[in-house]
């Protein structure tokens, strides 16, 4: 392998990694706020344990997604300069809002939060995990309108004299319409893991904790209702997200259902396929007519373009333009001249998001039902879906970047620039050690972080202590 | 001033900033091997708990003005962040590694109740409070220093590039320095016996960082100084010393402005030192990078001008206002005594 493949597994590696432990961030501060504020509206002890208890493994996630975020901000530095200095002058200012206007947010107000219990007002207390809340979406939201751009570059032009991409027009960048499906569709991910995870949590200590059976039954109820309304905001925004896809990346959708010949109208969305995806026979495959049409384009009699076709125009379409803005040829000239994705990675990974994020919808509505009017017992096997329910829409999401940063492939930033010229001009050897190093590293903070947030969560949460003002001389509610 | 100048300054205040507040919480990283210490595991483990409490609020929002500066530059200067960060690979790696050890002790050491547990991430406290500044003076010191640049603005060095006596000693320095300025955080922010310890110890090591301090400046004026950088360099041995001073007096606050302003206008000194360049190549000086080649376009820096005056007092407001909340001094007494975090819950008398 060369310098560009470890730098490719490595970002792959780290990043799907990060991304881990941000839609469980996102999505818990705002049930971990909820729960607070109910709390402070209510005055029911259980609100307030669970609040602390659902904060607790909040801060356990926290500590992982922070550290391996570091990673990802000097990672486009270090193996990505070539990238770095090409579109620097767009992609660089999203980061630095990020830093600006959420990182400081969310660290600053997290901390407030932890150390602030008996120590500030109560009403100003639960602004501060609201406003950790904040934080982590405007940080999802500038984040993605970089990654936006490498999607679909808008609101910049190519500059001859200085050998970059530079910005023309930054309120495009930040309302590229790819954002503006991409957005919701991460956000609702997010909740949709948050709920899950609390979802799982409290059905599971339902049965571990018999005397506390009440409380987690309301943490379930809660869990199963976010992810229900978020199952449905993450369907409504990723059925927007595949017409702009259509669009804007027709080859990426293609791809997603290895549709080798342009169908004029009633495409079929295949569901399952066995046999070979090059194309040339499939086996077996589980079809719906027309489906695909409507996916893509809104209407059962769409056109959808397949990947032969494209294959055949692309490459001098994508030539074409760079000629006209003027752009050296080899930014656009993949090697090998492959303008295709992964094909069978795009189809699964497409069908896993989907399949797999969507299943934690089931376990809701089953959990709604044997919740339902202060029922407080769950079968025996539900345990085990229960166990389940966390993952799945983890591993949505994992593949739905998968699938999305895949699928975008040979382009680092679609059209524009490809992949390979992209790298730094780093040794395969340096670029070899940091990827075994982040890999070794991040594989046994796992093992800590998932040890620690399993005992935690089997202990279930503390009994209630109303908090008040800590005098000079006494105990802090929080200390190291 | 042109907006390519404006941010080269605010670039160097972001470093500014980084160094001087993560300095405090590496410098309290650090001590807790030469303060955090008692008889027992219990003692040690009682001193330990109150010295990083005196952080917990703080430290987080510290590391964040190193990932701001870091997007700032690649904003702001993408040349320099590119060349920078990929050529200094090896480094920033372990930098990172680094980090990552630290900031997972920082967060998992009170989360269980062992010995060997704490034993683990407090080493991984000190050595990474240790090591950051020691990493990020070396990188820093480079810059100042010049590396290996061909004509194409690509760094041609490896990692032995960046070990030169002058880096070394500039990484050394920054590591006296942030012990110097955590002993004061500390004396500031304890009573009794720790502050105690505190004050005696940045009493005496003090006069050892100021040496090395005052050697690191006037070596790298000698090197590529301006009457500014000077003036700056004058500046921080003067707060140096007169940090002494106030803690001789018993002024735990102004010793620690003190040590503040030094941090604060070493990186001063490097930067306008350095500039018009940002990275000056030692191969050639014609190849050195300069804050307008790296800079960005207009466009982008009047943009990020905008976002910068609106949000950064914004952020400096409610940074302040952490400190101020978390402003008393911590005894003992605020410590409640070692429990188990992970043991039986209490039966509930409430519900
Ligand atoms: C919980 C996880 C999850 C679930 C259940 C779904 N997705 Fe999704 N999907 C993501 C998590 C995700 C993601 C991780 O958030 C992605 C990757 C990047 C992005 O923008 O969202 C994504 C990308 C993504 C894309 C690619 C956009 C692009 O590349 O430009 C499409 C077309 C869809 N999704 C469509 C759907 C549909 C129609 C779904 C079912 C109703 C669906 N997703 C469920
Ligand atoms: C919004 C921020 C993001 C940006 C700017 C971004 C940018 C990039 C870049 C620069 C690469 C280069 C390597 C390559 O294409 O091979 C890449 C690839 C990749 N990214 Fe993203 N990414 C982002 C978020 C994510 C997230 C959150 C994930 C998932 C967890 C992800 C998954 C991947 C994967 C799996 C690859 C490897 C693709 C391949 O090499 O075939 N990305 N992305
Ligand atoms: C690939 C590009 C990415 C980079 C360079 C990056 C950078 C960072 C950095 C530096 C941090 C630590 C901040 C802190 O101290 O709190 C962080 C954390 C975070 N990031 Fe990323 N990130 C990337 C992708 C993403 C994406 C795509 C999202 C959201 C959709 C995201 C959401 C978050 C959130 C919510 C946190 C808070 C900490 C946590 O997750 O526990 N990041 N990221």
């Amino acid at each position: 392998m060369d310098a560009l493949d470890l730098a490719r597994w490595q970002f792959a590696i780290t990043t799907v990694y990060h991304f881990l432990f941000v839609p469980i961030t996102i999505g818990l501060s705002a049930i971990v706020a909820g729960l607070h504020t109910w709390y402070l509206v209510k005055r029911t002890p259980e609100l307030l344990r669970l609040a602390k208890f659902f904060g607790k493994l909040f801060t356990i996630n926290f500590a992982l997604g922070l550290v391996t975020g570091i990673v990802q901000e000097f990672q486009f530095g270090m193996n990505w300069s070539a990238y770095s200095k090409f579109v620097g002058d767009i992609f660089g200012a999203p980061l630095a809002f990020e830093a600006l206007l959420a990182f400081f947010l969310e660290s600053t107000f997290l901390g407030l939060w932890l150390f602030g219990w008996g120590r500030l007002p109560e009403k100003i207390h639960v602004a501060c995990i609201w406003i950790v809340h904040i934080g982590t979406v405007l940080s999802a939201y500038f984040i993605l309108a970089a990654n936006s751009f490498m999607q679909h570059p808008v609101g910049w032009r190519y500059n001859p004299q200085s050998g970059r991409a530079e910005l023309t027009d930054f309120m495009a960048v930040l309302t590229n319409k790819v954002q503006m499906v991409a957005f919701p569709h991460v956000l609702t991910s997010a909740y949709l893991v948050g709920g899950a995870v609390v979802l799982g949590i409290g059905l599971w200590l339902m049965r571990k904790h018999p005397h506390d059976r009440g409380m987690y039954r309301k943490a379930a109820r809660v869990g199963a209702v976010v992810t229900l309304i978020a199952g449905a905001g993450v369907a409504i925004t990723g059925d927007a997200q595949g017409k702009v896809m259509t669009e804007v990346q027709p080859m990426k959708m293609a791809a997603a259902e290895a549709l080798y010949t342009t169908r004029d109208s009633c495409a079929e969305f295949s569901i399952f396929t066995i046999g070979s995806l090059n194309g040339e026979q499939e086996r077996y495959a589980i079809t719906v007519p027309c489906l695909l049409s409507f996916l893509g384009t809104g209407s059962f009699q769409g056109k959808v373009e397949g990947i032969n076709d494209l294959k055949r125009e692309l490459p001098a379409q994508i030539t074409q333009e760079a000629q006209a803005r003027q752009e050296p040829l080899r930014y656009v000239q993949p090697p090998d001249a492959v303008f295709t994705p992964n094909i069978p990675l795009a189809y699964w990974s497409f069908r896993l998001m989907i399949g797999v994020g969507m299943a934690a919808c089931g376990v809701a509505v089953l959990a709604l039902w044997f919740t339902r009017k202060g029922r407080d017992t769950i079968p025996r096997w539900m345990v085990w879906a229960a166990i389940a329910t966390p993952f799945l829409p983890l591993l949505g999401n994992s593949f739905g970047w998968i699938f999305t940063e895949t699928g975008r492939q040979p382009w680092l930033v679609y059209g524009v620039m490809t992949t390979a010229t992209g790298v730094s001009g780093n040794s395969a050897g340096a670029v070899l050690t940091s990827m075994v190093v982040f890999t070794v590293l991040y594989a046994a903070l796992a093992v800590v972080e998932v040890k620690l947030f399993l005992d935690y969560t089997r202990r279930g949460a503390d009994s209630y202590h109303p908090t008040k003002q800590t005098a000079e001389d006494e105990p802090l509610a929080f200390s190291y | 001033m042109s907006l390519e100048t404006l941010w080269f300054i605010a670039i160097a205040f972001l470093w500014s900033g980084y160094l001087i507040l993560e300095g405090f919480d590496f410098g309290v990283g650090m001590l807790l091997a030469v303060i955090g210490r008692g008889e027992t595991e219990a003692e040690t483990n009682d001193k330990r708990r109150l010295m990083l409490t005196t952080i917990g609020p703080f430290w987080d929002g510290n590391e964040v003005w190193l990932i701001t500066a870091a997007g700032a530059m690649f904003a702001a200067f993408p040349a320099w962040y590119a060349t920078m960060f990929s050529g200094f690979y090896l480094a920033m790696l372990v930098l990172l590694v680094v980090l990552i050890l630290r900031n997972m002790g920082l967060e998992y050491r009170y989360k269980r109740d062992s010995a060997r547990w704490r034993g683990s991430w407090d080493a991984a406290i000190i050595g990474g409070s240790l090591l950051a500044p020691l990493l990020v003076g070396i990188a820093l010191t480079n810059l100042v220093h010049g590396v290996p640049i061909n004509a194409q603005g690509d760094f041609t060095g490896n990692f032995f590039s960046l070990l030169n006596p002058m880096s070394i000693l500039g990484g050394i320095t920054f590591v006296a320095m942030s012990l110097t300025h955590g002993a004061f955080f500390l004396a500031l922010k304890t009573t009794g016996e720790i502050r105690e310890a505190a004050r005696k110890f940045a009493g005496r090591f003090g006069a050892i960082a100021w040496v090395l301090l005052a050697v690191l400046l006037i070596w790298t004026n000698v090197h590529t100084g301006t009457a500014w950088s000077w003036a700056a360099s004058v500046v921080a041995l003067v707060a140096l010393g007169s940090s002494a001073i106030a803690d001789r007096a018993g002024r735990d606050g102004w010793a620690f402005l003190g040590t503040f302003f030094a941090i604060g206008l070493t990186a001063a000194t490097y930067f306008l030192a350095v500039y018009p360049d940002v990275m000056p190549s030692t191969t050639n000086p014609a190849y050195s990078l300069s804050v307008h080649e790296a800079a960005s376009t207009h466009l982008t820096l009047q943009i990020m001008t905008g976002a910068a005056v609106v949000f950064l007092p914004i952020t400096l407001l409610y940074s302040a206002w952490n400190y101020w909340v978390f402003r008393k001094r911590l005894s003992p007494a605020n410590i409640e005594p070692q429990g188990d975090p992970l043991g039986p819950v209490e039966a509930q008398q409430h519900a």
